[in-house]
């Protein structure tokens, strides 16, 4: 802190203000003004035909109302495959980013390279991938189905458990490096402390690993949760009519049926769901632990 | 390095339990690696695939075909070329903004500094399909055509927040009374700008402007929602698994996969080279 109070003297007070405000002015009109594009589209009714829709501006509050109804499935579906998804990165990212931390000595950056590898491709062609490794024919299919874990003419595409492996698949990465970068911080003398104080393997990781790692997981947590409960990429590849989420009725209500009041209303109610639990995280928390 | 080789094998010597549950949780980590790369492999197989019919999703057999005309289909290579080109120009548009967002916020205490803090994550709480919605409504109330513009556009949006929060991470632990010792001993702001602040933050800028590009051209939610007929290369992507996959999709995907590796390596090195000095 001395750094700022002594290098302060050459700074005039509005430089910082001349520094934040052209990303503050960018995000000003391309993040915040659309929101209100978009609760004013939420709150209009619709006319006009399906090749030139018109939108009046009426209040109408009714929009939010008939969208949570109909599509009442879809968003309870899409906060429970993401719930299940996040749990399911947590189970997964937690050996890994452990080993990484404790274990693997002098090839941990080999490794952390191996991890982030698999991302540098497009989304959308490892979820084709999936596709390929869970098809009916596939080997994945024939080898449960051999040893009795999958039912005859039982499948793993088209699934709810497809889609939440997609989601889980696609997003754990940003479970492992905030797990990583927790674990990483922990003084290996804690550990050795707390066994010299005769704690078990269990004891230990219940009373020093477990809290220290816990902000790692409230992180990677919500950027896991995020993204995964607004998806629709591994509904749409993955699933089928019975596994439609949330983004997949925003995506077609806005882009085919162009039906654009409810897709704004469904929306706006989904980033409100979302904003209040990260409010509240960032309260508790503070946002500096959040990468 | 050393420090942390110290630290593992130090509990070694003084204890001989056994070993099973340290075993085990190797195996589990490396499953966890294998599960991580087992679509990496099906890509790179399938990318030597000679399919029968439009859809590379079943082994047919061995072909070096795919990979002796990787641009066999002009559409792809051209969305490819877009995206890159795109990821180019909001990379550079975002790291502006963003990394004098961010240097505000690591080095100057001003009033109202929580609300930006705040305000500049809330980007990054957005999912893509409410931000993709978000301005496509504001497109369609300016009434602006969607296309090149505005996906340059909404890919900026997404990209300032990642990139002021990768070089805040970055620069915070810097010190900066080195500015100060260089200006004490004579040297002039420019001068103490290009030889001292510079270097300090660059690694962070370069880290965070990778971290951009890759963001952009593996975007395809908000891009969807708002390039109108312009097509990217994971919009050619989406539109193949509806129409027809062919193994070129494949071939492209692990030449960008090597490309990034050697790229990881070089940078591996590189940073070695300096612990060395």
């Amino acid at each position: 802190m001395a750094g700022v109070a002594t290098s302060g003297r050459q700074r005039s007070k509005i430089a910082p203000y001349l520094m934040i405000l052209p990303a503050l002015a960018y995000l000003a009109v391309f993040f915040v003004v659309p929101f209100f594009s978009l609760a004013r589209t939420s709150l209009s009714s619709s006319g006009g035909s399906v090749y030139l829709p018109t939108l009046t501006f009426d209040w109408n509050f009714a929009n939010f109302a008939d969208a949570f109804t109909l599509y009442k499935d879809p968003i309870l579906r899409s906060f429970g495959y993401a719930g299940v998804a996040t749990v399911l990165c947590m189970l997964l990212a937690f050996p890994l980013a452990y080993v990484i931390a404790f274990k693997a000595g002098r090839f941990k950056n080999l490794i952390l390279g191996l991890v982030i590898l698999p991302f540098f491709v497009t989304f959308l062609i490892r979820t084709i991938a999936w596709k390929t490794i869970l098809a009916d024919e596939g080997w994945v299919v024939s080898a449960l189905g051999s040893v009795g874990l999958l039912p005859d003419e039982g499948r793993l595409l088209s699934t709810s458990w497809a889609v939440i492996g997609g989601l889980t698949y696609n997003w754990i990465i940003f479970m492992i490096l905030p797990l990583y970068v927790s674990l990483e911080k922990i003084d290996p003398r804690l550990l050795e402390a707390s066994r010299d104080l005769y704690s078990g393997g269990t004891r230990s990781f219940r009373k020093v690993i477990f809290p220290l790692a816990l902000p790692g997981l409230l992180a990677g947590s919500l950027l896991v949760f995020i993204p995964a409960v607004g998806d629709f990429i591994n509904a749409d590849y993955l699933g089928s009519t019975q596994t439609t989420m949330i983004g997949n009725v925003i995506q077609k209500q806005f882009l085919v049926v162009k039906d654009y009041p409810a897709a704004a209303a469904l929306s706006l109610g989904l980033m409100g769901l979302i904003l209040a639990g990260v409010l509240m995280y960032t309260r508790a928390l503070g946002t500096e632990d959040l990468v | 390095m050393t420090a942390l080789s110290e630290r593992s094998t130090a509990p070694k010597k003084v204890r001989a339990r056994p070993k099973w549950g340290d075993y085990s949780l190797r195996i589990v980590a490396g499953l966890v690696l294998l599960y991580l790369f087992l679509p990496i492999f099906v890509i790179v197989l399938f990318s030597f695939n000679d399919p029968a019919g439009k859809f590379n999703y079943t082994w047919q057999g061995f072909t070096l075909d795919n990979w002796a005309d990787p641009f066999k289909y002009p559409a792809l290579t051209e969305a490819l070329k877009l995206s890159i080109n795109i990821a180019f120009v909001s990379t550079l548009i975002a790291l502006v903004l963003g990394t004098l967002l961010a240097i505000a916020l690591v080095r100057q205490r001003f009033r109202g500094y929580r609300a930006v803090d705040t305000f500049m994550i809330l980007p990054l709480t957005a999912p893509e399909v409410v931000m993709g919605a978000s301005l496509l409504t504001l497109f369609l109330d300016f009434g602006w055509a969607a296309g090149y513009t505005t996906i340059l556009i909404a890919h900026v949006a997404f990209e300032v927040s990642f990139i002021a929060m990768t070089v805040r991470a970055r620069v915070r632990g810097f010190d900066w009374t080195l500015e100060d010792a260089s200006m004490d001993l004579g040297a002039s702001p420019t001068r103490t700008f290009f030889k001292v602040t510079l270097p300090l933050i660059v690694p962070g800028i370069v880290a965070a402007g990778m971290l951009s590009f890759a963001l952009s051209l593996d975007d395809f939610i908000v891009t969807y929602f708002v390039s109108g007929s312009t097509v990217t290369y994971p919009l050619y992507v989406n539109a193949a698994v509806k129409a027809a996959v062919p193994p070129q999709i494949n071939v492209l995907a692990t030449a960008i996969l090597v490309v990034s590796l050697l790229l990881l390596a070089a940078g591996t090195l590189y940073r070695r080279k300096k612990v060395v000095i």
